[in-house]
């Protein structure tokens, strides 16, 4: 991917995250925190699943540039898809930031941190909201 | 100053993180390694010349310590593994059975975690009151306020001499004869005091000092516990083992070393306390005094400099310090770290440690310049300059 191209998408999921600020008193929703034990993010994620879709995802809280782009792109990608498919993408996400073989074509957006190996410090902040996404997945026995 | 003693200044690193740890000079790692090279013996036991040697030496830093922070006794010197060792021995093997259910310490919000955390846990164990003192100016200590909070059940005041968030100095001296004429014990954690001021537990009445030495040009993993006299009498060994007991028997009856081999069971951190002694001797021929000046100095024009930015937010603009607790406007602390490593400048971002600060602060997270004397004007010329050019912050991290 080109390297401006990249910064650009990144930049504008961090300035302009997607479905930023919590939904309140609404039980259907699940909230999980992750916080990154290396540094200082802090972003809570709430997630609406029913009968096995994503059906609305939302978050707040401090965090840096990757995190925040990596949780605005996170939710761009999952709303709509079931948990299954989730999964997929979740486990070909790992992949491609630990850089072991991935299926690029099923990451679409999230290919923007496909070198973010380059830094390793940095490869938490770009996991973060899919630690919170295993998170949910454990919480819900799904 | 002294820059020459400092190899890793080769690499170009420009270091400001020295509330985290500081860089070590040549003399340091020297009598580290001659520790393990020319006489490495254990402490306290051989009958061979090696062994007396190290005893001698080991003895020696306890005298430059003593020395150091002006105490009345060379055996008040307790060495442990830094100063969260030394304070979590204050809390369980003295103030534990000191205290009792109801009876209140006073802290501050903005204490590092290993003065909070281990009287959080002695509040639920034995049930003591923690009560913070207010910070409402420029988050500082004032007398007014500590007297405010003082109640007849308060018991111990236990605070920073010198923060490491926003690096302001607390009237040590006066909150010590409250605490004196009040029967009021006083902690202090000099962790960022001892290494860049004059302390003097005996002026100041301090009852407790904790510190590291590894902030203060020494080797990690070793710090020191200072407790006057008769309250060492009184202070439990946390640790039991070889080196602390005088005899033992079969039947549990045992009888403990004389103050202060009682608080170091085992084999003592020989090389890091050695290393810590030449540290001391660095500092002192230097003068902390002068190591003071030259640092309040430097963060004026450090401050000074920075007012040239316009999107500069500084936290602890006006208070004596030698920390500066700032963030570029609209970017998150950790993305200005990562910019700046870019160009090899080392600083903190985060809550350093002082989690329930934020309270305070109304800001979670800062980027925290801290300085020591081995740091220069021209270093600062670099920051500012690569500071100057931050509109491009995302083009460089990203």
């Amino acid at each position: 991917m080109d390297a401006n191209i990249r910064r650009e998408i990144i930049l504008d999921n961090y300035q302009n995250p997607k479905n930023r600020g919590l939904v309140e008193n609404d039980s259907d929703y699940v909230v999980v925190n992750s916080n990154n034990e290396s540094c200082i993010d802090n972003l809570d994620i709430q997630y609406k699943i029913q009968d096995g879709v994503l059906v609305d995802i939302h978050f707040d809280g401090e965090a840096c540039a990757i995190s925040t782009s990596a949780t605005s792109i996170m939710i761009r990608s999952l709303i709509g898809k079931t948990v299954e498919e989730a999964k997929k993408i979740l486990e070909n996400y790992e992949a491609m930031i630990d850089e072991r073989e991935y299926d690029a074509d099923l990451l679409q957006e999230l290919n923007v941190y496909d070198e973010i190996y380059l830094q390793p410090n940095r490869k938490k902040c770009a996991l973060l909201p899919f630690e919170s996404l295993k998170k949910v997945f454990k919480q819900l026995n799904l | 100053m002294n820059r020459e003693d400092f190899e890793i200044f080769n690499t170009g690193v420009i270091y400001f993180d020295n509330g985290a740890t500081t860089m070590k000079p040549k003399q340091v790692v020297d009598s580290v390694v001659d520790y393990y090279t020319k006489y490495t013996a254990n402490a306290h036991r051989g009958d061979y010349e090696n062994s007396l040697k190290v005893d001698t030496e080991y003895e020696k830093v306890r005298e430059k310590v003593q020395k150091l922070i002006h105490s009345e006794k060379k055996e008040e010197i307790v060495f442990t593994a830094g100063a969260t060792d030394s304070l979590n021995r204050i809390v369980f093997g003295f103030m534990k059975n000191y205290l009792s259910e109801g009876d209140e310490v006073l802290l501050t919000k903005a204490e590092h975690a290993s003065n909070i955390l281990p009287w959080m846990r002695l509040a639920e164990e034995i049930g003591i009151v923690i009560r913070y003192i207010p910070l409402p100016e420029k988050n500082e200590v004032s007398i007014e306020n500590v007297l405010k909070s003082i109640t007849d059940k308060t018991k111990v005041i236990s605070i920073a001499h010198v923060t490491n968030v926003l690096g302001d100095v607390r009237p040590v001296h006066e909150i010590g004869e409250i605490c004196q004429e009040k029967g009021i014990l006083f902690v202090v954690d000099g962790a960022q005091s001892v290494p860049h001021r004059v302390v003097d537990v005996l002026k100041d009445h301090i009852d407790f000092l904790a510190f590291s030495a590894h902030k203060m040009l020494g080797p990690t993993g070793v710090g020191v516990l200072y407790g006057r006299y008769d309250l060492l009498e009184k202070l439990e060994p946390t640790t039991l083992g070889g080196g602390m007991n005088a005899s033992f028997l079969a039947d549990g009856e045992y009888e403990l070393k004389s103050i202060p081999s009682r608080f170091e069971a085992g084999t003592p951190n020989i090389a890091g306390v050695i290393g810590l002694g030449s540290a001391i001797d660095y500092l002192l021929e230097i003068g902390m005094e002068i190591i003071q000046k030259y640092e309040a100095e430097l963060r004026k024009y450090l401050l000074n400099r920075l007012s040239e930015i316009p999107n500069v937010i500084i936290y602890n603009q006006d208070i004596e310090s030698s920390n500066i607790a700032f963030n570029l406007k609209d970017v998150f602390a950790q993305d200005t770290a990562i910019y700046l490593n870019h160009y090899h400048i080392c600083v903190r971002a985060g809550n350093h440690c002082a989690k329930i600060l934020k309270d305070e602060l109304h800001v979670a997270n800062t980027c925290r310049i801290s300085l020591y004397f081995y740091n220069t004007k021209e270093e600062i010329d670099q920051l500012i300059e690569v500071l100057k050019k931050s509109e491009d912050i995302f083009k460089v991290i990203l």
